[in-house]
């Protein structure tokens, strides 16, 4: 089959997947995943993709693509910055973090920076509520953040692509 | 040094504990799962866990041996097992912990009640955004199928298991047992209506049992221990020990693992340190969200299912939000309400067309342009949709809005009448986000 925008791999991976499930239907969030990664976000000629992948109908991914929060419909900065806007987060500062990282990237919530590096959104409930105010940028949660925290995370995503405050294996209170 | 016995969060209290399946086994991992395999019917292992007490550990409190029990004798298809680690409500990060710290105590779980309910295909639906607990659930997945303790003739007794992670995308109505099921189906995450339970139909409309990972986290010890030594803690209707996961206005919040029924005012006061600054209590949700909010006067309720629920609460998740005197309950009604609408699955009008309105009402009081009918129009809306969904989603985005008014109806009345937030002047209305 010709595809339109996934690669030879990206097909590779998603038809790897098939094995794990008695229906072909249930790949089609892995296979969501598996095409964000690859593009950075889920297009539609990707969704139809998927769709001749997995014998489903172009709207059968697409109304998977648009209802969880994670895929992208469109293109994001390369470190997409979601920061938690739930009430334990909220009620230790998440808030002034929010308007720091504003004031800091130079954007508003929902926009990415004009060097394509930072996307700012705000996300519900990530499950780090003892260590708030957290974050998640890309595959990883920074957690008990402060503005000073804040700042040499971005520093250091920008210069070196990673962080070591990046937090984890998790656990609360930390046993020394 | 914990007050309490620990159970779940033994291992992982040991610093040098890496979580590995050597340090596992090293404390005597897997062998309630061979133990069960070889010596113990499902029939027998069904009893067990009915005998201990155990109540899910996700937010329903549903007995485990009961659900398990449901499944049916010989149905002509395969049986499934969902482990729910989805955990998305709010003020609640144990499962998290569970996963991240001690993999296989939730795998070994994951094959006791797979044995007990006679399922040989378990998938562990992981939320999407716990991407390190994916790697850290994988590889010890890896390292599980390696030593033969999943996969064909485990244990050499003939039992085939084969356990799939999958993991989902972002959305909290995905760890509502049928919403969760459409998901791993490849599908938008709408609840089903119940009955048929998932027991009868589930996923793939064959016979399913989906449980939290704090509880599958249990029966590697009540099968050790013995259930009688699991119901002797905590309290006759809820047996065992609970994480509780504590987080606001206190000095140490975090996870804590203690029986059920000590008082709310040791799990604040002594247990998480005590109210930030010392400054007093003003509200307290004892379990998640969905959980309709507490006040000072409810500080010496047990912390179980039927002493909660007996004060208008409920024990729910277990995620202990605690707030004192500089928050105002509007506010926090309000971004409650903003949670549960953007994580409404849109199926049913009360909840898709209610929590906007009424999120659009609690906006406008907090930003001063409150108006008197507001309070009762807040109560009615309530009212249309309690009762009135296809899940209980509808019965826990009121829980706040609800609690709030009968706890702090004057703080309500104070913002509409004074055109203000009293504690928070220069908030701006928000209608964004």
């Amino acid at each position: 089959m010709k595809l339109k925008v996934l690669s030879a791999s990206a097909k590779e991976k998603i038809e790897s997947e098939f094995p794990k499930y008695p229906d072909k239907r249930s790949v089609t969030l892995p296979a969501l995943r598996i095409a964000q990664e690859e593009l950075g976000y889920v297009s539609e000629p990707a969704m139809i993709d998927i769709a001749e992948l997995l014998d489903l109908t172009p709207v059968q991914v697409y109304e998977v693509a648009t209802f969880y929060s994670q895929y992208n419909l469109k293109p994001v900065g390369k470190y997409l910055i979601q920061v938690c806007k739930t009430l334990s987060c909220a009620l230790v500062g998440s808030e002034s973090i929010v308007d720091h990282l504003e004031t800091t990237l130079g954007i508003a919530v929902g926009e990415t920076t004009k060097d394509g590096f930072f996307t700012l959104m705000l996300v519900e409930c990530l499950a780090a509520c003892g260590s708030g105010p957290m974050m998640q940028i890309n595959n990883r949660y920074y957690e008990q953040l402060t503005s000073v925290r804040v700042g040499r995370i971005l520093e250091d995503l920008k210069t070196k692509g990673r962080s070591d405050l990046a937090t984890g294996p998790f656990m609360l209170p930390m046993i020394h | 040094m914990p007050k309490y016995e620990l159970i779940l969060l033994k291992n992982m209290s040991n610093p040098k504990y890496t979580g590995s399946l050597e340090d596992y086994r090293a404390t005597g991992g897997y062998k309630s799962f061979e133990k069960v395999l070889k010596e113990i019917s499902p029939a027998g292992v069904i009893d067990i866990v009915k005998k201990s007490g155990l109540r899910g550990r996700g937010g329903a409190g549903f007995p485990t041996g009961l659900k398990w029990s449901f499944i049916p004798k010989d149905p002509p298809g395969p049986r499934y097992l969902c482990c729910n680690a989805d955990e998305s409500e709010p003020g609640t990060f144990k499962d998290r912990q569970l996963i991240e710290r001690d993999p296989h105590q939730m795998l070994e779980g994951i094959g006791i009640a797979c044995h007990a309910i006679g399922s040989h295909h378990a998938y562990i639906y992981i939320r999407g955004e716990f991407d390190r607990g994916a790697e850290i659930i994988q590889k010890a997945l890896d390292e599980a199928y390696a030593a033969k303790l999943f996969g064909k003739n485990i244990f050499g007794t003939g039992f085939d298991l084969e356990v799939v992670l999958h993991r989902g995308a972002g959305a909290y109505i995905c760890g509502e047992e049928t919403a969760l099921l459409e998901s791993i189906e490849g599908k938008r995450g709408k609840p089903r209506t119940k009955p048929p339970f998932p027991a009868i139909h589930g996923l793939y409309q064959e016979p399913t049992v989906v449980n939290n990972v704090e509880t599958l986290a249990n029966l590697p010890y009540i099968i050790k221990n013995g259930p009688e030594w699991y119901a002797a803690i905590g309290t006759p209707k809820s047996t065992g020990t609970r994480i509780f996961s504590v987080s606001g206005h206190v000095k140490r919040p975090g996870n804590y693992e203690v029986p059920m029924g000590i008082p709310l005012r040791e799990m604040i006061y002594d247990i998480a340190g005590g109210m930030r600054g010392d400054r007093p209590l003003k509200a307290v949700i004892p379990g998640g969200a969905s959980a309709p909010f507490l006040k000072p006067e409810h500080l010496d309720t047990p912390m179980d299912f039927e002493a909660i629920k007996e004060v208008g609460s409920m024990l729910g998740s277990g995620g202990v939000t605690v707030m004192d005197d500089s928050v105002c309950v509007v506010w926090a009604a309000m971004n409650l309400m903003s949670f549960f609408h953007h994580e409404s699955c849109g199926k049913c009008t009360p909840c898709r067309e209610g929590s906007a309105w009424i999120l659009q009402i609690l906006r406008r009081i907090e930003g001063g342009l409150g108006r008197p009918s507001d309070i009762d129009q807040l109560i009615m809306l309530c009212g249309r949709i309690e009762g009135k969904t296809v899940c209980a989603f509808g019965e826990a985005e009121v829980g706040p809005i609800l609690s709030t008014i009968k706890h702090f109806r004057d703080e309500y009345e104070r913002h509409i009448r004074e055109k203000h937030c009293p504690l928070r002047p220069n908030a701006k209305l928000v209608m964004a986000h």
